[in-house]
């Protein structure tokens, strides 16, 4: 459990965030520099807020009108550092024994040495962390920290320096580590496929803010505004202009793509998005149906990328992905395509 | 060969004996100052570390008129530390000492600090999180990790130990088997007796015990140095 309420000026970045979340995995999803890394130091109590209060499992870390702030060493958190901050000038062993809190050296070693074998570091306990592969690396690190016993756990872009093949292999661990674990976990991560892989629930970050938050599914399907749309995978845009909401249904006409949509039901919002893999082939009949100008293809590895445009339209063109294997797009000029209606966001700037 | 059985070798111990413990001296209070300045912010850091590398770039003479301004038993502090404890700095060895160690501490603290600022915060910040104490981050942590860039600081605070003239002949003055170090025996060698044979040997030797400093530091250093060009 965590509630944290958080805020910092730094001059010329800000930060002002307030989330919650139970014993599940938050992901705070966002680009650099959008104050994710700093939402962790400051849990972990290596930077401090001007104000705000953090409160974790009960236990209040921080609270700037009761002036607690408790020390780092008293937080009892556990951080995974993007480049694991592991100790080079010790052994791996002696790098987790500073992870075990309590007991004699003896019984430090002896925890130690358990968590060799649980991490999968067997006969690596005498190597320097200079020697051990970015997985084996990473293994160490959470072992470091997971002896512990953290109150939370937080994850700071855990796979950013791994090889693409190493990645998944490590989400795979770092994720069925999670299940055992009961506690808090954040992930700051940018990368949203991450995200949707391994969180409960996510926080968008955009310039120090959080932007939409929520259940996964909840904040994927429906971000809400642009940012976090764009965060989210989106690729397509557009500025609206002529909304009218009428007998149950909202039209609009979308300016960069020169297009005029309707939706059933009565909403509102000052940018239309749909993403490239929910725009369809028309059928006859189909509503927001439109015959397209191809401008464009990508390949991609496992789908194909059309640029399409309507005549006249002034934005960049709408990306369409169709993945390989379905029919594929023939060499032509125009494709008729359809927008449904669900698929179609109206967001805040 | 004459020359070297009748030679005097009291110059080089003095000068080993003043540069082991002023090196020792500086590697302590180097660490702490570097460390104490490393945790101040803005202008109380620029001010302090200027104070700090002063005797660096000043003229040992004005080191030597500061120690004597503070140690000589015609001033109130010196002759009060005489008269109460009994501890006496000038024309002795502790002044060669003491001499040596103001002079040398800019190097040790300069090196140290930037040492320590290659360290990876985030390092600190683990160890921190972990439940480490503040000493045992800097002990265990710190230290070993900026341990090339302090084994250089300490043997380059070693070198100019070894050397000090300036400050050294204020404070210590040139007594013979008591403060006379090498540079000071190089000086009066030739002005006092134009030997310049004499004078030679002691340069020799100062030279060899110079170039071997350094090549130690760059072997000690050399892990990082690949090849550039």
């Amino acid at each position: 459990m965590i509630e944290a309420k958080i805020f910092k000026d730094y001059g010329s970045f800000r930060l002002d965030v307030e989330f919650s979340a139970g014993n599940e995995v938050l992901a705070l999803l966002g680009g650099s520099g959008s104050g994710k890394s700093m939402t962790l130091r400051c849990i972990a109590g290596v930077e401090t807020p001007d104000r705000g209060r953090i409160i974790v499992d009960g236990q209040v870390f921080f609270d700037s009108e009761k002036h607690i702030n408790l020390t780092p060493q008293q937080r009892r958190v556990g951080i995974l550092f993007q480049n694991y901050a592991l100790f080079p000038t010790m052994t791996v062993l002696e790098n987790i024994m500073t992870g075990v809190r309590t007991g004699r050296k003896r019984e430090k070693w002896q925890a130690a040495e358990a968590a060799l074998i649980r991490y999968q570091l067997e006969g690596l306990g005498d190597r320097y962390p200079a020697e051990l592969s970015g997985g084996q690396q990473q293994r160490a690190a959470l072992a470091r920290i997971l002896v512990g016993n953290p109150r939370i756990l937080m994850l700071d872009e855990p796979f950013s320096a791994l090889d693409s093949h190493l990645r998944d292999r490590m989400e795979r661990e770092v994720m069925s580590l999670l299940k055992d674990y009961s506690g808090t976990t954040i992930l700051v991560s940018h990368s949203r496929d991450e995200v949707y892989r391994m969180a409960d629930s996510v926080a968008v970050y955009d310039r120090g803010q959080i932007n939409a938050q929520g259940e996964k599914h909840q904040v994927f399907r429906n971000p809400g505004t642009y940012t976090a749309a764009l965060l989210t995978g989106c690729k397509n845009f557009s500025r609206i202009s002529g909304l009218t909401a009428e007998n149950g249904v909202t039209r609009f006409h979308a300016e960069d793509w020169n297009l005029d949509l309707t939706i059933p039901g009565t909403h509102t919002g000052q940018v239309a998005a749909i993403r490239g893999h929910h725009i369809v082939s028309a059928s006859p009949g189909d509503p927001n149906a439109f015959e397209m100008e191809i401008t464009g293809a990508i390949e991609d590895i496992f789908e194909h990328v059309l640029l399409l445009r309507k005549p006249g339209a002034t934005g960049a063109p709408i990306h369409w992905m169709i993945p390989k294997g379905s029919p594929e797009p023939l060499p032509q000029k125009t494709v008729t395509v359809s927008f449904p209606a669900e698929s179609l966001m109206l967001l805040q700037p | 060969m004459n020359v070297l059985r009748t030679l005097d070798w009291s110059p080089l111990l003095i000068s080993l004996k003043t540069g082991v413990v002023a090196t020792v001296i500086c590697f302590f209070l180097g660490l702490f100052a570097a460390r104490r300045v490393l945790k101040m912010g803005g202008r109380a850091r620029a001010v302090i570390d200027g104070l700090l590398t002063l005797p660096m770039v000043l003229p040992p003479t004005v080191a030597g008129f500061f120690l004597l301004l503070i140690f000589s038993l015609r001033r109130p502090f010196g002759a009060f530390l005489y008269e109460q404890a009994g501890i006496k700095v000038v024309q002795t060895w502790l002044g060669c000492i003491l001499a040596a160690s103001v002079i040398a501490f800019p190097l040790m603290y300069r090196n140290a600090r930037a040492a320590f600022e290659q360290v990876d915060v985030n390092l600190i910040y683990a160890g921190r999180t972990l439940g480490m104490s503040e000493p045992e981050i800097f002990w265990r942590v710190v230290v070993p990790t900026a341990g090339p860039g302090i084994a250089s600081g300490t043997i380059l605070t070693f070198a100019r130990a070894l050397g000090e003239y300036g400050a050294t002949s204020m404070l210590a003055g040139n007594i013979a088997g008591k403060t006379g170090t090498i540079s000071q025996k190089i000086a009066t060698a030739i002005s006092q007796n134009g030997d310049y044979l004499t004078a030679g040997i002691w340069v020799i030797i100062v030279m060899l015990i110079a170039f071997g400093i350094v090549v130690l530091m760059n072997l000690v250093t050399g892990g990082r140095n690949r090849r550039r060009w």
